[in-house]
């Protein structure tokens, strides 16, 4: 019986949670504009999708400022990592609270900063500054990925491997990296969510002539939604959520990260 | 005269962590295949002498030598020495083999020497069996074991040791201190051993160096520093003593407790004030008081398996005497010391 009102219950929630999605979803497959009818099933919206030359470029964009930024933002996290890890006393809590401020910041508030910055150094909003604003925000979310795993590194396992011969960097190729690789790939992974998912900063910092799927989907909305956000934004929900049952699987085998 | 074959030397070694002497000024001289063991409690500098030895700490002054030839500029991937570390830190994603024979692919050797060399080391270690294993699945021991083999395997002119038995319950402990014993002898390297537990460093080494606040208090052979610690610290560091106040009134006449005794030590000078030791198996406690030197009253008695703990009182202070003969509290005894068992040592405080 008791069991019987936990599930209800914890039913209800997910259903409260879930509901926008489902709805959003089954209107992607629906025959007519109106959103409040179902007229039967269609795939019509998808394929007007990739018809659309806005939206398949916005695609291009947004994969490969994703792409980039991953992997520039993994590269720079880590290394930032390993030397934070290896920092001591003042300095290493002080670039740590640092670094998670970009975290808790309001992202209008880091997206208008930018954009700022941007402005007056003289740089035209394009491109090169959507994947700055992008690799910026995401190696925070590396660091944090990466540093658990090295804070279970038995402390003086680079030196085990110095003392038998290592040089330093052979002992951070084959020994450091191979360990600490799981922390790596789900802030990878992590990183190349929060690019495709990013709305506010890309909207400040992309200028005119770029926009990514987001930056689509609200200007699309702004003139009246039409059953082709529902078809995008459904694509876009399901990239993200295959992603996190990547990162999930990922970090399972380590330890539960934190989202 | 051939002068003594030293394989590490240390010259004045310091160290300093914010500001805090952690080793003051040490000098120290290993020979070679000799089994030396750093005691002291913990935050005594033993480790950091250790991590200064294996390249892991700089040295702020003072030279380390190697075969005479000085190892300070040397980093620790150049050095002939090897470590078993404080919980082993083995790899984690290598098999067993592959761990010990991470040294020897570096090194570069032909593959079938790596495979050779490797597999001896394990049938030497008993882990013929587990090379393929993940270093996760083993036990302490079997950790502990691959650990040694890790470093072995590279036939190091030194091995050094940071309490490699720490992690492990009594009983393998004790196994283990046999086993690396037998292994020393049979391998023929230095061995510098650290640990903070006296029974261990009793038992395995040739040579003792009991530390404290940076200092070395003491360098002998296990029998020396048991039964001649030459201050304080070392005595109340190993094992357990009765550590009197008293005046040394001439050569081989001392006193305490209102009483002059009879003892074997000379070359204090007259009425110069003085420390005592008397180890608590050294006092005999006799029935009668009238027949001890010193009288007291029995205060406390624990059972420990062999002997019985018994605390014993007198006006001036309280002794500890180990006994097989179990006088219940209350009692009224004497007790009487033997005049070698009288150490007497210098009075110089701990330094």
């Amino acid at each position: 019986m008791k069991k019987l009102a936990v599930r209800i219950y914890m039913g209800l929630i997910f259903l409260f949670l879930y509901a926008p999605i489902i709805v959003l979803i089954v209107f992607s497959f629906n025959k007519t504009k109106s959103r409040g009818q179902w007229a039967g099933f269609t795939l019509d919206w998808y394929a007007q999708l990739f018809k659309d030359r806005l939206i398949t470029e916005a695609l291009y964009y947004t994969v490969t400022i994703a792409i980039l930024a991953t992997v520039i933002s993994t590269i720079v996290g880590t290394i930032a990592a390993i030397g934070i890890h290896y920092m001591r006393g003042f300095g290493k809590n002080l670039l740590l609270n640092i670094n998670n401020i970009p975290v808790l910041n309001p992202d209008i508030v880091t997206g208008v900063a930018l954009m700022t910055l941007f402005i007056s150094a003289g740089m035209r909003l394009g491109f090169m500054t959507m994947l700055i604003a992008h690799v910026l925000f995401c190696i925070p979310y590396v660091i944090l990925a990466v540093l658990p795993k090295l804070r279970q590194l038995n402390r003086h396992i680079a030196e085990a491997a110095m003392d038998l011969g290592a040089t330093p960097s052979y002992a951070l190729r084959k020994i450091i990296l191979p360990e600490i690789r799981p922390g790596i790939i789900s802030g990878a992974l992590m990183a190349f969510t929060m690019s495709i998912d990013d709305f506010v900063i890309s909207f400040f910092t992309a200028g005119n002539e770029v926009s990514n799927l987001s930056i689509v989907v609200y200007s699309m909305a702004r003139r009246g939604v039409k059953p082709t956000i529902n078809a995008l934004s459904t694509l876009m929900f399901l990239a993200v959520v295959i992603l996190l049952l990547i990162i999930n699987k990922k970090s399972g085998e380590g330890e539960e990260l934190l989202l | 005269m051939a002068k003594e074959k030293y394989i590490i030397e240390l010259r004045n070694l310091t160290k300093s962590f914010d500001g805090v002497k952690v080793v003051d000024s040490i000098n120290l001289k290993i020979k070679e295949n000799e089994f030396v063991t750093l005691l002291g409690p913990s935050g005594c500098g033993k480790t950091t002498t250790l991590r200064m030895i294996g390249g892991f700490e700089e040295p702020d002054e003072g030279e380390i030598l190697f075969e005479g030839k000085l190892l300070n500029p040397v980093p620790p991937y150049k050095r002939n020495i090897n470590t078993v570390f404080q919980r082993y830190a083995l790899f984690p994603h290598m098999n067993v083999f592959e761990n010990v024979a991470f040294g020897l692919r570096i090194k570069k050797l032909p593959k079938d020497e790596i495979e050779e060399r490797v597999e001896k080391m394990l049938r030497m270690m008993d882990l013929e069996k587990f090379g393929k294993r993940h270093v996760d699945s083993l036990s302490g021991g079997q950790q502990q074991r691959v650990a040694i083999a890790r470093a072995l395997v590279n036939e190091p002119k030194v091995l050094l040791l940071d309490e490699p038995l720490g992690a492990l319950d009594l009983k393998l402990r004790k196994e283990m201190q046999i086993e690396l014993l037998d292994m020393q002898r049979s391998v023929g390297i230095t061995f510098i051993y650290v640990t903070h537990d006296q029974e261990e460093a009793l038992t395995m080494s040739d040579t003792v160096v009991v530390m404290n606040e940076g200092h070395i208090q003491q360098v002998g052979t296990p029998e020396d520093i048991y039964n001649e610690p030459t201050n304080r610290f070392v005595a109340d560091f190993i094992g357990e003593s009765n550590i009197i106040e008293a005046t040394m009134l001439e050569d081989r006449k001392v006193m305490f407790d209102g009483r002059v005794f009879d003892c074997v030590d000379t070359g204090f000078g007259t009425n110069v004030p003085v420390d005592v030791v008397i180890r608590p198996e050294d006092l005999q406690i006799v029935t009668d008081p009238e027949k001890g030197m010193i009288r007291g009253t029995v205060t406390s008695v624990v059972f420990k398996g062999v002997h019985y703990e018994m605390l014993i009182e007198n006006e001036y202070r309280e002794y500890m005497v180990h006994s097989t003969l179990m006088f219940p509290e209350e009692t009224q005894v004497g007790m009487n010391v033997q005049p070698f068992d009288i150490h007497v040592m210098k009075k110089e405080g701990y330094g």
